[in-house]
């Protein structure tokens, strides 16, 4: 047998990729989504709680917030899944019986918050000390400025980062396999490799990354589309009659020259 | 109560030997300024002369080392800040509008957030504001779609939605187009005429003569003179002012 026709059966053996199509459909999909889309929330939440914990004065919520983004996101994923699901499985089993699942979710989320924590304090601190001060000049608390106009403008410019982060959940969920998950629980990565196992073939594992590209693939694009609507967005680029204006105001900004220029105009 | 300019009783204010530093930057050295109710003071100066950091210690977006601060001789500095600020509007040379927002949204939020007024009732307040700076056709835009001058008054008019006792202006028409600048200067001189206790820092000498009842000259983060807008302009005492003035005028 040729080199390139083995290649082909290992990889495209129709049979095989049929017989496992059902439980990647019914088992394998439904789990995928589940970890990752349990995950995606759980460490948006906890991401955006370490976010402000990270820019706050006290140095209390600051620093536990730098040192466990430093520990998860150094950490290989494989490890801090295995660390967790291992680790505190004898307190996942007073909590939810003899069920790793949970405890995968709970290591994809904490992995998943140190990343997002850091890309929304990337974002939320982008946006300008004018938009506080303007917002707390109308009377809001630091905390509802900080709710109502900072976190809103600054999480808008960090969607396509965050949206990558989550394709990359999708994609880690697949580790969860290392707790060693009961039959219904497989996710899509699981199923290929036990009908890898039980057939010699690959065409199973081939098919699971054929459903993975389905589900990362167009939210690649959608990332490229958000990205390129929050850049035609710009007020600088909106701005219908306004171009000059920007350069005037960076002019008028204090500064002895500049402040000394403008005071040329006082007609009324 | 109300007055003409839909604002509720104008009241005085008196900034009384306000001090600030940071670290060995001393920003005001006992600066003081008072205005009646309802009058106008310009605040004129060069730059780093302190006159924005003196503006920010009447709201307390910056808090004073030393000082006081009274509105109808009443010291602020214990009030609520976040309440004191409702009082007090301010309106900021880069306009500090929310981008993400629209106009109307712009000038709601702080309504039904702070004000607690129901969404029909903050439309209709805002609306009636946009109207009284030539805006009611921008309800809905972006403020990236409108012009700097237009910016400008849509944040007088958030401002003014709340009903404030006192105006502050930071150098407000700095950042605009001659051809905007009178613009957003008529409105001003419109509630300066309205009644509306203001204080103006501004690099306009021409609305400074002709707006305000006082005329304050900061440099090096004090009131150096003040007085009516002739007497300012025309019979100057200090001579950091006159050179001030033979530099600007």
């Amino acid at each position: 047998m040729d080199p390139l026709s083995t290649l082909w059966e290992t990889f495209f053996d129709w049979d095989s990729m049929r017989a496992a199509l059902p439980e990647m459909l019914t088992v394998g999909l439904p789990n995928t989504l589940i970890l990752a889309i349990s995950a995606a929330l759980l460490g948006s939440l906890l991401g955006m709680l370490l976010a402000v914990a990270g820019i706050s004065r006290t140095r209390w919520l600051r620093w536990p917030a730098r040192v466990y983004t430093d520990v998860f996101r150094g950490l290989p994923a494989a490890a801090t899944i295995l660390l967790i699901g291992v680790g505190l499985a004898p307190l996942g089993m007073q909590v939810w019986g003899p069920n790793p699942y949970p405890l995968g979710i709970l290591a994809l989320s904490l992995i998943a918050s140190a990343y997002i924590g850091e890309i929304f304090r990337a974002g939320i601190q982008s946006v300008e000390a004018a938009q506080l001060e303007g917002a707390r000049a109308l009377g809001f608390s630091w905390g509802e400025a900080m709710r109502l106009v900072i976190i809103p403008q600054g999480v808008r410019r960090v969607l396509p980062a965050w949206v990558n982060q989550l394709i990359a959940l999708i994609k880690d969920s697949s580790l969860v396999y290392f707790l060693g998950l009961v039959a219904s629980q497989r996710e899509l990565f699981r199923i290929g490799q036990d009908h890898a196992a039980t057939t010699g073939n690959e065409s199973a594992l081939l098919l699971a990354g054929l459903f993975y590209l389905t589900l990362t693939v167009p939210l690649t694009h959608a990332v490229n589309w958000i990205d390129r609507r929050l850049r035609q967005g710009r007020p600088a680029t909106a701005a219908e009659d306004d171009d000059a204006l920007a350069l005037a105001g960076q002019n008028a900004l204090p500064g002895d020259a500049a402040a000394r220029a403008s005071t040329g105009r006082d007609e009324r | 109560m109300s007055t003409a300019t839909g604002t509720t009783t104008p009241v005085s204010l008196s900034v009384r030997d306000v001090h600030l530093a940071f670290g060995a930057n001393r920003v005001l050295r006992g600066a003081s300024l008072d205005v009646g109710r309802g009058g106008t003071a310009c605040v004129i100066g060069p730059s780093g002369s302190g006159k924005s950091t003196l503006l920010r210690t009447i709201n307390r977006l910056i808090e004073p080392d030393r000082g006081d601060v009274l509105l109808d001789g009443r010291s602020v500095l214990g009030d609520d800040p976040d309440a004191l600020r409702q009082r007090i509007g301010m309106v900021f040379q880069q306009f500090n509008l929310f981008p993400h927002m629209t106009v109307l949204r712009n000038i709601t939020l702080a309504l039904r957030r702070l004000k607690r007024l129901g969404e029909d009732e903050a439309a209709q307040v805002a609306r009636a504001q946009l109207e009284r700076v030539g805006l009611a056709g921008k309800a809905d835009a972006r403020p990236a779609h409108l012009s700097g001058g237009q910016q400008q008054r849509v944040a007088i008019a958030r401002a003014l939605a709340l009903q404030p006792q006192v105006m502050l202006f930071d150098e407000a028409t700095s950042a605009l187009d001659p051809e905007l600048v009178k613009g957003v200067l008529g409105i001003m001189a419109e509630l300066s005429a309205g009644g509306m206790t203001m204080v103006v820092v501004t690099h306009e000498m021409g609305f400074a003569r002709e707006v305000a009842d006082t005329v304050a000259f900061m440099d090096g983060g004090v009131v150096l003179e003040s007085g009516e807008p002739a007497a300012i302009f025309e019979r100057p005492q200090h001579p950091r002012l006159r050179r001030f003035l033979s530099e600007v005028l």
